[in-house]
């Protein structure tokens, strides 16, 4: 009985202290500084720039020290990368790149094109801010216009290729990225979508 | 075809953050405040008798002999009814959007800080997404019953407004049996939450409802002897006689005047909690056990009148408990012969009389939020209790308890003298003062136990 008396009391001092500890807690929390990250508006840093060196965001390509091997696209597994070559018509000896896209829309950042590329001249950085309104500008165009196409780089044995610092180009192209800029057309697309439906598939 | 309603509050707020901050202020101080002068002026008007005098001095019309005098009233009444929903409307916003900042920082979070100015504007938002959404009502469900359900909790949650009194004279009407006309109505809302429960045709809102009625029935027997506690103290059911026999000073409040009504304090707002199903004795919505409980099948305006209903009960609960034990609107120095000096024996009382009334509303107010902080920080620091935790915490904690309060009280009203009172009531508030800076002193050591926290309010 007695036992039983002690218990019942034990109870009603156990509930008083756990209420006065527990309310002590979440009111000190209430009082302290929030540690949430208001992001985007009051960072101290670009979130970019804190991420780890190996973070795999948006691929960038250096086209001056690409030499057009295609590695890339071949490892990309959902065909991300459209790249195409043609040669110089003033010099036979020498090939140019006169396109090279990357749709961001549909890559998985999964860095198998980064693996192959013997000059890193494609590499993921550290961007990863790329909204647009239109997903056509999504598709990241490194040679911009195919009338002046960009020279292959040919590796100097011994030696680096002398690439750009990794993403620096990637911050420059968002920097100038417009929101709500039209849906870019490549001109070979663009030729491309007025044939298509003049010309239906056979079979 | 797509409808754009300008609703999109963050590029709003970022494209004209002056508005913003206007629209905040709005909704935060002149809103309520508009409500309250209303209140002030409609209130006290609403006898038959002051109307009559009105519309005999101001407009020469004798409206007591007119056969029209019965619609006036109820305009009158209307008028007093609109004051009464819209006030409602407004706290249970308002409260959510404190609730969540509150929140937000117990647990280290900053909660809703975009719409408005720090955020305020969410809950408007809140409730216009809310009403815009589509009303869904099941295909097996009882359909009148469905849609009527809401209703019935909304009326459990506007009833008591006609006895709870803001102010001297900020009150609709004084009951004579106000106390038991209160514990009568709030019963309403747990109809609305069983007739929902049922309506639904859900297993989870079944539950819902059922645990609803066994936690209400339950709880309604500590809290109703508990508010005898008060009852038997004053010598009245009226709640405004009950605020008349207490005083402005922290220890002429019934909650310090004897041991067992400061015991009853913390067991009828306990009570009350479980009644109003805050957390930790929300069963019946329990979010992790039954989706959304009782109301798991609502969707658009219904389920804003529950959600609405929920958070606006804080203000029934926390006004009754500062009506019947911390002293309601009394203003410290201010008597009865002041107020009804002040009132004159003219039509429009004096500018003195309108101060009186607006520092007893502020008072009361002031009361009423405390004891709601109250309740979300215990909100925020509680889990919930299981249903066998909450019938044994009712039924032999709380009833035993509140029987013994009441017992006690009663005893002491025979046999203890008048000075007993003044002394308790000393003794017990210095008690108070001396928990309350140990409390304060225990968290600011909880702040300093992190290394490298201390007290910090920025970062809204």
């Amino acid at each position: 009985m007695a036992e039983a008396i002690r218990e019942y009391f034990g109870h009603i001092t156990e509930v008083v202290k756990t209420f006065w500890e527990g309310m002590t807690v979440t009111l000190s929390y209430m009082l302290r500084r929030p540690i949430t990250v208001q992001y985007p508006d009051r960072t101290e840093k670009r979130i970019a720039d804190t991420l780890p060196s190996r973070y795999r965001g948006l691929l960038e390509v250096d086209t001056s020290v690409c030499t057009g091997c295609m590695a890339c696209e071949r490892a990309c597994p959902i065909g991300v990368i459209k790249i195409a070559a043609d040669k110089d018509p003033t010099n036979p000896k020498q090939r140019v790149l006169t396109q090279f896209d990357i749709d961001v829309s549909k890559c998985m950042f999964c860095g198998l094109c980064v693996e192959p590329c013997p000059t890193a001249a494609i590499q993921h950085t550290r961007e990863f801010e790329s909204t647009v309104k239109s997903i056509d500008n999504l598709v990241y165009r490194w040679v911009p216009d195919p009338e002046k196409p960009v020279p292959m780089y040919r590796p100097v044995k011994g030696q680096d290729a002398p690439r750009a610092p990794v993403g620096e180009l990637m911050r420059k192209r968002l920097a100038a990225a417009v929101w709500t800029a039209p849906p870019s057309i490549f001109p070979a697309d663009a030729a491309k979508d007025s044939k298509d439906p003049s010309e239906p598939k056979k079979g | 075809m797509r409808i754009t309603l300008g609703l999109d509050s963050t590029s709003l707020t970022r494209r004209y953050p002056k508005l913003a901050v206007l629209a905040s202020l709005f909704m935060a101080f002149a809103a309520p405040m508009g409500l309250y002068v209303a209140a002030l002026a409609i209130f006290p008007l609403n006898t038959p008798e002051r109307i009559n005098a009105m519309s005999q001095q101001w407009l020469g019309y004798d409206l007591a002999g007119s056969p029209y005098r019965n619609l006036v009233y109820a305009l009158f009444l209307m008028l007093v009814a609109f004051i009464a929903v819209n006030f409602t409307a407004v706290f249970g916003g308002v409260s959510t959007w404190v609730e969540r900042r509150v929140a937000g920082r117990m647990q280290s979070r900053i909660g809703p800080n975009r719409t408005g100015a720090a955020g305020f504007l969410a809950w408007v938002a809140d409730a216009v997404k809310m009403i815009l959404k589509e009303d869904t009502i099941p295909g097996s469900a009882d359909n009148l019953l469905f849609r009527a359900a809401p209703y019935f909790s909304m009326i459990g949650l506007l009833l008591p407004f006609v006895v709870l009194p803001f102010g001297e004279a900020a009150v609709v009407t004084d009951l004579n049996v106000g106390v038991f006309y209160v514990t009568a109505v709030t019963a309403f809302v747990v109809v609305g939450i069983l007739v929902s429960g049922w309506a639904s045709n859900s297993k989870w809102a079944l539950f819902g409802g059922i645990r609803g009625a066994a936690q209400v029935l339950s709880y309604e027997i500590p809290a109703g002897i508990c508010l005898m506690v008060p009852v038997l103290m004053a010598g009245t059911l009226s709640m405004q006689g009950i605020v008349r026999a207490q005083g402005g000073l922290p220890w002429e409040w019934f909650v310090f005047r004897n041991p067992a009504a400061f015991v009853a304090f913390f067991i009828s707002v306990t009570s009350s909690l479980a009644e109003g199903n805050r957390t930790p004795f929300d069963l019946p919505e329990a979010e992790s056990e039954l989706v959304a409980g009782y109301h798991a099948e609502y969707s658009g305006f219904r389920l804003a009148i529950f959600l609405m209903v929920e958070w606006a009960n804080m203000w029934i609960m926390a006004g009754l408990a500062v009506t019947l034990f911390l002293g309601g609107w009394q203003v410290p120095g201010v008597t009865d012969e002041m107020y009804k000096g002040a009132l004159g024996t003219g039509l429009v009382p004096s500018g003195t009389w309108f101060v009186y009334q607006a520092l007893s509303m502020l008072i009361f107010t002031v009361k009423t939020w405390a004891l709601v902080f109250l309740f979300i920080w215990l909100r925020w620091t509680l889990p919930r209790v299981r249903v066998d935790q909450m019938m044994s915490l009712c039924w032999k904690y709380l009833v035993p308890g509140a029987f013994l309060c009441f017992i006690v009280t009663l005893l002491w009203q025979l046999l203890v003298p008048p000075i007993g009172n003044t002394i308790t009531g000393i003794v017990l508030f210095a008690l108070a003062v001396v928990l309350l800076v140990k409390f304060l002193v225990a968290t600011f050591r909880n702040i300093g136990r992190v290394r490298g926290d201390r007290l910090d309010l920025s970062n809204w």
